[in-house]
């Protein structure tokens, strides 16, 4: 017997004097979730709405919610594949009576948005409500997820402008969903029949030749030159000893313990998920944040303070979450660079 | 054997390097060092310098004289002191290895705390992936959780499946049994940029969504017990992260079962990295990286799959006719040439060691075969041990460069008689615009000049 398993023992019979005997399996860890605690973190709706939460919202209040937490990444249309992959557009009326959207099915057709895959209205609902908006996740009510949500079926013509979205008729929607037949589960990567309802073999079946397996390799695709420096200098990328190099396919980068630039320090504070220096991402470009205020008095120290602030209204409705971690000096600095422009030399 | 070993006295007796190593061989330091003017260090080291810009006419030189001044001349290494124990309480790399990097492939997403960085393995050896260089793959940004804060929740979707609802604390986790399995994890879209055609110039960004280490932690059959499941009515499990987008995916109750599923808190020896999930995450051995949900608070039982963002949005694998498959899961067995591969040339004829990694979420790799002329002809590769199930396999082949074109491709067997596919059988039962699972047999092709690059071969 382990020693484990005599204090297991032990403990069940220094137990079972105070209380009812604990089985031998009971480790004596963990304690009871409350009834709270579960109802907090028990956010997931499943495909037949089992954890659906009441409430109910308009394609008119989506559009609020939309226009000031969404369509700055997704796009006004919800059409933008700018920051994310684009979620409304492909799907045809057709499709709502067909549930399986034929825009798939053509080669040439390169998009595929979210409502041109999603077969399940409850996975939209349920993923807008535990991750959206992208930088404050968790933070809409119940009906602004019904209301966003309702605005975005809209947007993809699934419903009409006056559409009321709640929880008895989302069931609604999935009757009509564009994509509602277009999955399958006839493959062999899920390691039981449960799904499938049958045992399906894998789709592949090579066989190990070993000799004259065939006339001669034929090269169907290769890296055009163009593409070989699309990531950097190789020979940066490998041992500069040992058996092979990496070949030189641009300059090399700098040494090791070469000083960080300014947009190192930009990237490493996390301001590059949101802004860019010379483009608009969800935040303004730093070059129009420079530009904006070329010439004001004191706009190091506004800057700053905004910046460890946050909020919002200056460039749009998306708000800018408090950056509280980022070091005094460092931040000194990174304001100093933007207000300059951020020059890629620094 | 004799080949090879005739092999080896064939490249030693040809000096002539077909190309010259590139330069940058000398350190900042080393040059920082000569211009110092430190004069024991100077002349061996203007030496070095020559030689690595003259190649191998300098080396030549030196022995036509009495030998190479690394040996004839004391090196500052072994004429001075050492650094003190403890210097770095945390060891890092020499600072010589500062090439193999996590690397992020320009353009494939715009947002940085939604996107992929790459494993170097065109540089690594074994199995084992250090963690500071293991793939990463977050959907809402990496957090560093305080672990006396980190809660791990187990309910049910019915009172029937979990009859006492739990909250454990690491502390509780961690007095649990533990246990530590060695897996690899791959991303579901690795090598998904080459679906369609040739995308990316090396094995990092074509194969580097790939990674192995030691996993620790407390079987999930466990917990469940623990909760007082009951398996005969819950069929399916969710996994819930405690990040910005808590992150779920349905995982299959037949792993849960079987006791390889793991809630593991240890990576490598040390508690997981932030980027891995610390202070807890779910390791689902064979299973596509997606599912190992980071951060994990919750576990559900339940009787339906949950059709959650990742898996009724994306990895979903199109089909020709149009058709999503949902929740493909296993990795099927796959292989890949680590060295040489796409991007590195060969300086010389002569002996390479050609060495690979295979892997099957199925179970153990039964056999590796490699082909020099692009799958005409095959031999077998030898298989380094541990072969160990649902793990990396490291494969090596003794190869002879004759400096002639060649094509090298890798080829795994697992132990279900499971054959890694070519491009064009994949293509043909799945099309060419999936984006996840492909598991085709990759080509790298050898120029006369050294030059390998990446082809794919029907």
């Amino acid at each position: 017997m382990s020693r484990f398993s005599k204090t297991a023992l032990a403990l069940v019979a220094a137990l079972a004097a105070a209380g009812p005997a604990r089985a031998l399996d009971d480790y004596g860890l963990g304690r009871a979730a409350t009834p709270a605690e579960i109802n907090a973190w028990n956010i997931d709706v499943r495909p037949d709405f089992a954890g659906l939460p009441k409430g109910s919202g308009s394609v008119d209040q989506g559009q609020t919610v939309w226009e000031g937490k969404c369509a700055a990444c997704h796009g006004t249309f919800g059409e933008s594949n700018k920051v994310f992959n684009p979620l409304i557009g492909g799907v045809t009326k057709d499709d709502m009576k067909t549930g399986h959207v034929a825009a798939l099915m053509r080669p040439d057709f390169p998009d595929r948005t979210t409502f041109m895959k999603v077969a399940t209205i409850s996975t939209v609902f349920d993923y807008i409500r535990r991750a959206m908006p992208w930088n404050a996740p968790k933070s809409l009510s119940d009906d602004q997820v019904y209301a966003v949500l309702a605005y975005m079926l809209n947007l993809a013509e699934i419903v009409p402008d006056d559409y009321v979205l709640n929880d008895q008729t989302i069931r609604d929607v999935q009757k009509i969903l564009p994509n509602r037949n277009g999955m399958t589960y006839d493959h062999a990567m899920w390691p039981s029949t449960v799904f499938s309802g049958k045992a399906v073999k894998p789709d592949t079946h090579n066989a190990a030749c070993m000799k004259n397996c065939k006339a001669a390799p034929e090269i169907a695709s290769f890296l055009p030159d163009s593409a070989l420096s699309s990531h950097g200098n190789i020979a940066d990328q490998n041992r500069r000893f040992g058996a092979i190099r990496g070949q030189v396919t641009g300059p090399s980068g700098a040494p090791a313990g070469a000083k960080k630039t300014m947009a190192d320090l930009a990237e490493a504070s996390g301001c590059l998920q949101c802004h860019r220096p010379d483009s608009k991402l969800i935040g303004p470009a730093y070059q129009e944040v420079a530009q904006k205020y070329k010439g004001q008095q004191d706009m190091a120290g506004k800057l700053f303070a905004k910046i460890r602030a946050g909020g919002g209204g200056v460039w749009g409705d998306v708000e800018m979450p408090a950056q509280t971690e980022v070091k005094d000096e460092d931040l000194k600095a990174l304001v100093a660079w933007i207000l300059n422009g951020a020059p890629t030399n620094q | 054997m004799q080949r090879d070993v005739e092999g080896i006295r064939d490249c030693a007796a040809d000096r002539a390097r077909i190309r010259k190593a590139p330069e940058n061989f000398l350190g900042a330091e080393e040059i920082a060092a000569v211009r110092s003017g430190r004069r024991d260090f100077l002349r061996g080291a203007l030496l070095a310098a020559a030689a690595a810009v003259g190649g191998g006419r300098a080396a030549a030189a030196e022995s036509a004289s009495q030998g190479e001044d690394v040996i004839l001349k004391p090196q500052p290494w072994s004429t001075s002191l050492g650094q003190p124990v403890a210097a770095t309480p945390y060891g890092m790399p020499s600072k010589y290895e500062n090439t193999l990097l996590r690397r992020q492939s320009p353009g494939l997403t715009q947002v940085a705390a939604a996107s992929v960085s790459f494993m170097p393995l065109q540089g690594m050896f074994g199995i084992i992936t250090p963690s500071g260089l293991h793939f990463e793959r977050h959907h809402q940004g990496w957090q560093d959780i305080d672990p006396s804060r980190h809660r791990f929740m187990i309910n049910g979707s019915s009172p029937e499946f979990i009859r006492k609802p739990k909250v454990y604390t690491m502390d509780d986790l961690m007095r649990f049994p533990s246990v530590s399995r060695m897996h690899f994890i791959e991303c579901g879209a690795n090598t998904g940029m080459e679906w369609g055609n040739v995308a990316v110039p090396t094995v990092q960004y074509t194969h580097g969504m790939l990674s192995c280490s030691e996993y620790t932690g407390v079987p999930l059959r466990t917990l469940l017990e623990d909760c007082g499941a009951d398996f005969k009515k819950a069929k399916f499990v969710l996994a819930e992260g405690a990040d910005g987008s808590s992150m779920t995916r349905t995982i299959p109750i037949e792993l849960v079962l079987s006791g390889e599923v793991l809630v593991a808190y240890g990576q490598n020896g040390e508690m997981l990295r932030p980027e891995n999930g610390y202070p807890l995450r779910l390791v689902v051995p064979g299973v596509q990286g997606v599912s190992w949900v980071k951060w994990l608070r919750r576990v559900k039982l339940g009787d339906m799959p949950w059709a959650t963002k990742d898996e009724a949005v994306h990895y979903i694998d199109l089909m020709p006719d149009g058709q999503h498959r949902q929740y493909t899961s296993i990795q099927e067995a796959k292989s890949v040439i680590t060295s040489p591969s796409g991007g590195q040339m060969l300086l010389d004829k002569g002996f390479y060691n050609v060495t690979g990694l295979a892997w099957s979420g199925r179970g153990k790799i039964k056999r590796v075969d490699v082909s020099f002329d692009g799958g005409v002809n095959w031999v077998e590769a030898n298989l380094q041990g541990p072969v160990l199930s649902k793990c990396l396999t490291r494969f090596n082949a003794p190869w002879n460069w004759d400096g002639k074109p060649a094509i090298l491709q890798s080829r795994a067997m697992d132990e279900t008689g499971f054959v890694q596919p070519t491009y064009g059988q994949l293509r043909e039962a799945r099309g060419r615009r999936s984006i996840y699972h492909n598991n085709a047999i990759q080509s790298w092709k050898v120029v006369e000049s050294g030059d390998v690059s990446n082809v794919q071969v029907l």
